[in-house]
């Protein structure tokens, strides 16, 4: 959807200076750039955005994510680099064909919401449709189904002062909907608000997203944010792309320090999920099995306890010592005899934070299984609580 | 010291531009005239308690204030009453005319100088030049190329005008939020249609300050075009001044400041006038706003919760 090849804008000066000060200067782009009286926004900055996919652009004020973000509707002038919209590129477009694509396809939401002062919240939500020159009726229909999808019909006449900050985010969501614009850029849209309501706007961004999938590409600041609603982010520092990857891989193998650093603060048990702590398990039992050999292989590893598969590696049940050994002294055959229950299983996908409290509750670790229920691992506890502490150093996966 | 004659090349440029011009220079002279004349015979027309009438009800639109209505009454009755209806509404035609040419002119240039840093590089010392130049300075040239009369006096009242409503058009269009700017770019929108729906409205309060500046410049500048032979209250304030009339030009001062007030009050109150009515009507739609807000929010809320 959308291809961003080596983004990379010069401010301060000329367009030809920029270009000369860049070319052939190498790993000195932002010193030879500051000499030439600029200054480098953004470097040499590339990725790539698929239909209905959340790309999340993060990074600290100064980061050029802003920047970044604007020219991929042209509101900023690339210095240099291609960006191909839907296989279109957007710098060969003129300023005609550049105001239908900013209507019609491309929509932006802004951090201060950016509504029209003077004018009633339905034609604010409505002024996507004015600027191509829909009749009036249609713009108003439009409008308030925009309204209605965002929970605000009931004050589509009102002015947009008279609305809480949450509420005038909503009337700037229903502008872009409005349009069915199929790329929605959002530039902190959820930053000027408090935090309760922001969590309300993720879920309704989340909520209608999963209505209708839009491209959407999320400025933000807020790491927690990125996690929450980002298929991937991409993490920005002094105009450059420091790591582009799923929230996962960005918190299991932050790409340097500056990102180590970054996501030091992250609710890590809300990312990372039991793939992450996933170990092979020391030792399994089949069915069949006779209590002897499988009391022999615990006692070897020092466990107290023992998965059961059956043969195609579905786990039927834990053994544990005490029951084996009863079983034993029973002269019970197979392991099937002394099955129990106390065991707890998770999906691969699951996040840390539904099952850490149970680490460590069971004679056997938390069974990682896929949806057939097959064992694909444990999660010990050690395993979990070294993922959750925060890394002081740099780990290379 | 070497001399540099700045002064006649001023000379000779007000020179060439009558003898190359001059025809030029009296067609515009003429409707000028005209337009003055026009105005004037419009507001001479009616008996004056009917102007007066006009005069209030404009005030009660503009404000919705009775004060300014009950003011307006008063005070022209009390111009009526000093026989110098005639020399005020003189005065009033050549004040508006001037007014509206200079806003005419004034608020387009300040839009361009608001868009192009270039432009107002260039206009700013321009505007310097022209509201400081002592006012007198202006009529010289004026009657040179206009002969005596109204209308050079039109013309330099509208010249010392110009200035206010540039600046604060500018000023006005440079303030609108760049990110509401920014968004109705980012919707498609054309450069005159970001003009028109966003940045002309938001400027508005700021103009229609420029615009009430306007006014109260060119009303200070008519009485000074009264030296030239403008008729109106100027000429009454001129004539005692030569004669040593303390009362009648007590009595041609206080027209002028009646007229004064009254055109500000009333440009003033036209420019919050929107904001105010808005409110207004709102709060008596519905009276529990802030109530049904928060309601609103639980309600918007908690499903998603």
């Amino acid at each position: 959807m959308i291809e961003a090849r080596g983004l990379t804008k010069v401010y301060g000066m000329p367009r030809d200076g920029a270009v000369s000060a860049l070319r052939g200067a190498g790993e000195r782009r932002r010193n030879a750039v500051r000499e030439a009286g600029g200054f480098l926004a953004v470097d040499d900055v590339g990725f790539s955005v698929s239909a209905g996919e959340i790309f999340v652009i993060m990074g600290l004020s100064g980061s050029g994510k802003s920047t970044v973000l604007r020219m991929l509707n042209r509101l900023v002038e690339p210095t240099m680099g291609s960006l191909l919209v839907d296989g279109a590129d957007l710098a060969a477009l003129p300023q005609d064909e550049l105001r239908q694509l900013r209507n019609r396809k491309i929509n932006m939401v802004f951090q201060h919401f950016a509504l029209l002062p003077h004018r009633r919240v339905r034609e604010n939500a409505a002024y996507g449709l004015k600027v191509r020159q829909a009749p009036a009726k249609q713009r108003m229909e439009r409008a308030d189904w925009a309204l209605r999808r965002v929970g605000l019909e009931q004050w589509a006449d009102s002015y947009p002062h008279e609305l809480s900050g949450g509420m005038k985010q909503r009337v700037g969501l229903a502008r872009a909907l409005a349009t069915d614009a199929e790329i929605l850029l959002m530039d902190e849209p959820f930053s000027a608000l408090d935090p309760l309501i922001r969590r309300d706007m993720q879920e309704l961004l989340l909520q209608l997203q999963s209505e209708d999938r839009r491209t959407i590409v999320f400025v933000t600041h807020d790491l927690n944010e990125a996690m929450r609603i980002g298929e991937r982010i991409m993490v920005m520092r002094d105009g450059r792309v420091a790591q582009c990857a799923t929230a996962n891989e960005i918190i299991s193998a932050p790409a340097d320090d500056y990102v180590t650093e970054f996501v030091a603060d992250v609710d890590r048990s809300r990312v990372l999920t039991a793939g992450n702590v996933l170990r092979p398990p020391l030792v399994t039992a089949r069915c069949g099995e006779s209590p002897v050999e499988v009391l022999k292989r615990l006692e070897n590893v020092e466990m107290n306890g023992i998965f059961v598969l059956d043969e195609t590696g579905r786990v039927v049940g834990v053994a544990t010592d005490k029951a084996l050994a009863g079983a034993l002294r029973d002269g019970g055959t197979t392991v099937e005899s002394c099955l129990g229950g106390d065991y707890h299983a998770v999906p691969a996908d699951a996040p840390i934070v539904e099952f850490c409290d149970l680490a460590g509750r069971h004679t056997v670790p938390i069974a990682v299984v896929d949806a057939d229920r097959r064992l694909l691992g444990v999660a010990p506890r050690a395993a979990i609580l070294a993922a959750l502490a925060v890394p002081k150093k740099v780990r290379h996966a | 010291m070497p001399e540099l004659p700045i002064g006649d090349a001023v000379e000779k440029f007000t020179q060439f531009l009558q003898d190359h011009l001059g025809e030029a220079f009296d067609v515009f002279a003429n409707v000028l005239m005209q337009l003055v004349d026009v105005v004037y015979t419009v507001l001479v027309a009616p008996h004056p308690l009917l102007l007066i009438a006009v005069l209030a009800v404009l005030a009660w639109l503009a404000g919705r204030r009775v004060t300014l209505v009950v003011f307006t009454v008063l005070a022209f009755l009390l111009v009526a009453s000093m026989q110098l209806w005639v020399q005020t509404m003189q005065t009033l035609a050549v004040v508006l005319v001037a007014a509206v040419i200079a806003v005419a002119v004034g608020v387009p240039l300040g839009v361009w100088a608001a868009r192009s840093s270039r432009v107002s590089m260039v206009i700013r010392p321009v505007l310097d030049f022209m509201q400081t130049l002592p006012v007198f300075v202006y009529l010289i040239p004026a009657v040179f190329l206009f002969g005596i009369g109204v209308v050079p006096g039109v013309v330099a009242t509208t010249a010392f005008a110009v200035p206010p409503a540039v600046r604060l058009t500018q000023l006005g269009i440079r303030q609108v939020d760049a990110e509401v700017v920014e968004a109705a770019v980012a919707f498609g929108s054309r450069p005159w249609q970001v003009l028109r729906e966003v940045q002309l409205p938001l400027a508005l309060p700021s103009i229609m300050a420029g615009i009430n500046q306007v006014i109260m410049m060119a009303l200070s500048m008519v009485v000074i075009a009264g030296m030239v032979g403008a008729q109106g209250l100027g000429s009454v304030v001129v004539q005692s001044v030569t004669q040593l009339d303390i009362g009648k030009g007590f009595e041609g001062g206080l027209a002028v400041v009646i007229l004064a007030i009254y055109l500000d009050r009333l440009t003033s109150a036209a420019g919050s006038r929107d904001l105010t009515r808005r409110r207004a009507r709102r709060r008596a739609a519905e009276p529990d706003a802030p109530a049904q807000r928060d309601r609103m929010h639980e309600e918007v809320t908690v499903p998603l919760a």
